[in-house]
C-alpha cells in the first residue's frame, strides 16, 4: 500500500444513522424469514409424509434469518454512515463490499424522502439524492424521520441555489 | 403510440367537440397558424410496405391452404385478405396523415397527432439536443425522411418526437433551424467540414467483429425455421445426413462450422456495407458533428459539441488482433430509441485502424492529440491475481459440476469435463492476463481516461468537467489486495466509468486530483509507516 508517498485513504462519514435502524432492519430480516418459514410449517403440519424434509429447511432457515437478524443490523448500523458539507452528499455503505459514494451539491437534481410502512412504525426514513447520471443515485437509509426532512429541505435549498443545468 | 409521460411538457387530452370538428373539417386553417403537415405520400409508402407484407405473408398461406382448398379457391382468399389488409393499412395511415400537425414555434415545437385521443405534445426548444434522419430505401426514392427529434432525457421515448415522414428539404430545414445556436467552438481553432470518410479498406474488420458467429447461427436457424413452415425439416436434416454419410461426426461437425462460419462472414459484409456506406463524419458551423452513413437506409446523426463530454474508444477482441478500433461519442441526450438500441447510434467512426481512431477522436473534442492514446499508469500486480484466479474459478466450476455428474452418471462426462479444462484454462489464462495488460487510467489534459476490458476493451476519455459524481467500491477481497475500483458517475454515455482495481492510494489520489475539491475533504492522508 505504500506508493513512496503518503497512504491515502476515505475517512468515515462523520454521522451514524438512526439507533433505531438496528430494530427496523432486526424486524425486515425476521419477517423475510417469516413468510417461507411459516409456509414450511403449515404444509409440514398438514402434509405427514414429508414432514420432516418441510420441517428441517423450516428449522434451518428460521436459525439462519435469526442468526443474521442479530448479526447483520448491528454490522450495517456500524459501517453505514453519511455526511452533508457545503459541497457535497457523502456515504458509506456495505459490509463485506464497502461503497462510499460522493454527488456535488451542485450536480444533485432531486431529493426525495420516503417513508414505507415498517420505517412508519419506527419513524424512519429514507432521502433519495439523485444526479443525472442514471447510476449516480445516493441512498441514506433509516434516518430519524424528522432530521430526514430537515435534510431533504436543506438540501434541496442549496441545490435551488446553485445555478446551471446539472450535467 | 405509447403512453404519454410528462416531463417534456406533453398532455394528453379528449379533443373539444368543436375543435376537433374543426380541424377534421380544415386543415388549411390549420396550416394558416404556422401549422404543418407530415408529407402526402406517407399514404403510398404505408400502401407500398403492406403490399409487400402481404406479398411475403400470401406465399407460405397459399401454399398451406392450397393443399386444403384447391389452388383457384386459396388464390381468391388470399388475395382478397391481402387486398384487406393494405386497404387498412393505407386506410388507417391516411387517417393518421389528416390528424397528424406539427408546429416549430417560436419556444416550443409541438406535434398534435391521434384519431380519436388527440395526443398533444410539445418539446421546449432549447431543450433540443438531437435531430436524426433516416430514410429507408422506399422513402429515399420519393424523397422523404422520418426525423427524430430528441432531448435525450432519461424519461424514456417520450423526450423523443417522430415526424414520419416529410420531404427530405423539410427534414434539412428542421435539423438546420433547430440545432443552430451560436457556435460553441472559436471558429478557426479546428479543422471545419469533413473529419472522417469511408475507406473501403475498413471492410476487412467486419469479418472479424462479433456480428459473424451471430449471422451465422442466424442463417442455420433460418434455413431450419423456413424448412419448418413447408413441413419439410425432417427431410431438409435427412438431405444433409445423406451428404455426410461416407464422412465422420467429427469431420462433419468441421464441415458445418465453416459453412455457417462462411455465411456469417457473408452476412456480416453485407451488414456493413448497408450499414457504414458513404460515411462521412463532419463538424458543421452551428457547433455540431455530424454522422451521415448508409447504402439503402440513409442516416443522418446530429450531435451538438456542447453536450459532447468524450469519447470511448472501443476494441472488441477480433478487430483488436488486426490493430483496429471503433470511436463512440460519450455524449448526453441522444435520441433514444428501441429500434435504434443496437448501439450503434453514437458511433462517431466505424472500425477503423487505431492511428486514424485516434485522430478522429483528437478531432471530434478539438484537441491536439487524443487522450485516449495518453500514456496510462498501470495498476497493481494484486490486480492480475484477481483475474487469473476469477478466469480459473470460472472454467473450473462448470468442469467441476461436469466431473461430479460424470462420476454420478456417464464416463462420457468426465472426458467433456477434461476437454473443458484442457480448452478452457489456457484461455482463461490467456484472456486474464490481457485484461490486466490492458488496465490502466491517466489523467490528459482536460480529460480523465480509464481502459479495461478484454473481449470487449473500451478506452473511456471523460471531460473532466463532465463528472457529477464518484463511487468508489472495496470488496473484502481488493481491501485484503490493497485494490479499489473507482467510478467517475457522469449525465453522458453509459452514465460511469469506472477505473477497475486500482491501487487504494493511487486510485484515489487520481480521483481527488481529476476533479479538484470534490474528494479531498473526505481523504485521510497517513504516512507510509504510521
Amino acid at each position: 500500500m505504500t506508493t513512496g508517498e503518503r497512504a491515502v485513504r476515505l475517512r468515515p462519514p462523520n454521522n451514524t444513522l438512526d439507533p433505531r435502524a438496528v430494530s427496523w432492519w432486526r424486524t425486515q430480516w425476521l419477517l423475510l424469514t417469516a413468510a417461507p418459514v411459516a409456509v414450511l410449517a403449515v404444509l409440514g403440519a398438514l402434509i405427514a409424509p414429508a414432514r420432516f424434509w418441510l420441517l428441517l429447511p423450516a428449522v434451518v432457515l428460521a436459525v439462519l434469518g435469526a442468526a443474521c437478524a442479530v448479526l447483520f443490523p448491528r454490522w450495517w448500523y456500524r459501517t453505514h454512515r453519511w455526511e452533508v458539507t457545503g459541497e457535497a452528499v457523502y456515504i458509506r455503505t456495505g459490509v463485506i463490499r464497502q461503497e462510499w459514494r460522493i454527488a456535488p451539491m451542485s450536480r444533485i437534481q432531486t431529493v426525495d424522502t420516503v417513508r414505507g410502512p415498517l420505517e412508519q412504525l419506527y419513524r424512519l426514513a429514507s432521502v433519495t439524492v439523485t444526479t443525472a447520471s442514471s447510476k449516480g443515485a445516493l441512498k441514506i437509509e433509516g434516518l430519524d424521520h424528522e432530521l430526514a426532512a430537515e435534510l431533504a429541505e436543506r438540501l434541496t435549498r442549496i441545490t435551488q441555489d446553485t445555478p446551471g443545468d446539472a450535467t | 403510440m405509447s403512453e404519454v409521460a410528462d416531463g417534456t411538457g406533453s398532455e394528453r387530452l379528449a379533443p373539444p367537440a368543436g375543435t376537433s370538428d374543426r380541424d377534421r373539417t380544415d386543415p388549411g386553417a390549420a396550416a394558416g397558424a404556422g401549422w404543418r403537415q407530415l408529407d402526402r405520400r406517407t399514404v403510398l409508402v404505408t400502401a407500398l410496405v403492406s403490399t409487400g407484407v402481404a406479398a411475403g405473408a400470401a406465399v407460405p398461406t397459399t401454399l398451406g391452404l392450397a393443399g386444403r382448398l384447391g389452388l383457384a379457391a386459396a388464390v381468391a382468399w388470399v388475395l382478397t385478405g391481402a387486398l384487406a389488409m393494405i386497404g387498412c393499412g393505407a386506410g388507417g395511415d391516411y387517417i393518421r396523415w389528416r390528424r397528424t400537425r406539427y408546429r416549430i414555434g417560436a419556444e416550443r415545437i409541438e406535434l398534435h397527432t391521434g384519431l380519436l385521443l388527440v395526443k398533444k405534445r410539445s418539446l421546449a426548444r432549447e431543450r433540443i439536443r438531437s435531430v436524426d434522419l433516416t430514410a429507408h430505401p422506399l422513402l429515399r426514392i420519393l424523397g422523404l425522411v422520418t426525423v427524430r427529434i430528441g432531448t435525450g432525457e432519461h424519461t424514456g421515448n417520450e423526450a423523443t418526437l417522430e415526424l414520419d415522414p416529410v420531404r427530405r428539404s423539410e427534414g434539412e430545414r428542421l435539423r438546420h433551424e433547430l440545432l443552430t445556436r451560436a457556435a460553441t467552438g472559436v471558429p478557426g481553432t479546428h479543422r471545419e467540414g469533413e473529419l472522417a470518410a469511408l475507406d473501403p479498406r475498413w471492410i476487412r474488420y467486419a469479418p472479424v467483429s462479433f456480428v459473424t458467429p451471430a449471422l451465422g447461427g442466424a442463417a442455420v436457424g433460418a434455413v431450419l425455421q423456413v424448412s419448418d413452415w413447408f413441413g419439410e425439416q425432417g427431410q431438409v436434416l435427412h438431405w444433409i445426413g445423406d451428404r455426410f454419410r461416407d464422412t465422420s461426426l467429427l469431420m462433419m461437425a468441421v464441415i458445418l462450422a465453416v459453412t455457417a462460419t462462411v455465411a456469417g462472414v457473408f452476412g456480416a459484409l453485407g451488414l456493413w456495407v448497408e450499414m457504414w456506406w458513404s460515411y462521412r463524419l463532419e463538424r458543421e458551423p452551428g457547433g455540431t458533428l455530424r454522422i451521415r452513413r448508409g447504402l439503402l437506409t440513409s442516416r443522418s446523426v446530429t450531435i451538438e459539441e456542447r453536450r459532447l463530454r468524450g469519447v470511448d474508444v472501443v476494441e472488441p477482441l477480433g478487430i483488436r488482433l488486426f490493430g483496429a478500433a471503433r470511436v463512440d461519442a460519450i455524449t448526453t441526450g441522444l435520441a433514444k430509441d428501441d429500434e435504434e438500441q443496437h448501439g450503434d447510434h453514437n458511433t462517431l467512426l466505424p472500425a477503423a485502424p487505431r492511428s486514424v481512431a485516434d485522430a478522429v477522436a483528437a478531432d471530434a473534442l478539438r484537441e491536439t492529440t487524443a487522450p485516449t492514446g495518453a500514456p496510462l499508469i498501470p495498476h497493481p500486480l494484486a490486480a492480475r491475481g484477481r483475474r487469473l484466479r476469477r478466469a480459473v474459478l470460472a472454467v473450473l466450476a462448470p468442469v467441476l459440476i461436469l466431473g461430479v455428474l460424470g462420476v454420478l452418471l456417464t464416463p462420457v462426462l468426465l472426458w467433456v469435463a477434461l476437454g473443458c479444462a484442457v480448452v478452457g484454462l489456457p484461455v482463461g489464462v490467456f484472456l486474464a492476463r490481457d485484461a490486466y495488460r490492458g488496465l490502466g487510467h491517466a489523467l490528459s489534459g482536460d480529460y480523465l481516461v480509464t481502459r479495461s476490458g478484454t473481449v470487449r476493451r473500451s478506452t473511456a476519455a471523460l471531460e473532466r468537467a463532465g463528472v457529477i459524481g464518484w463511487t468508489v467500491r472495496q470488496s473484502y477481497f481488493q481491501r485484503r489486495a490493497g485494490l479499489l475500483s473507482v467510478t467517475a458517475t457522469t449525465a453522458a454515455g453509459a452514465g460511469a466509468y469506472t477505473v477497475h482495481d486500482a491501487g487504494t492510494s493511487e486510485g484515489l489520489g487520481f480521483a481527488s486530483e481529476a476533479v479538484p475539491g470534490l474528494l479531498e475533504p473526505f481523504l485521510e492522508r497517513t504516512p507510509p509507516h504510521a
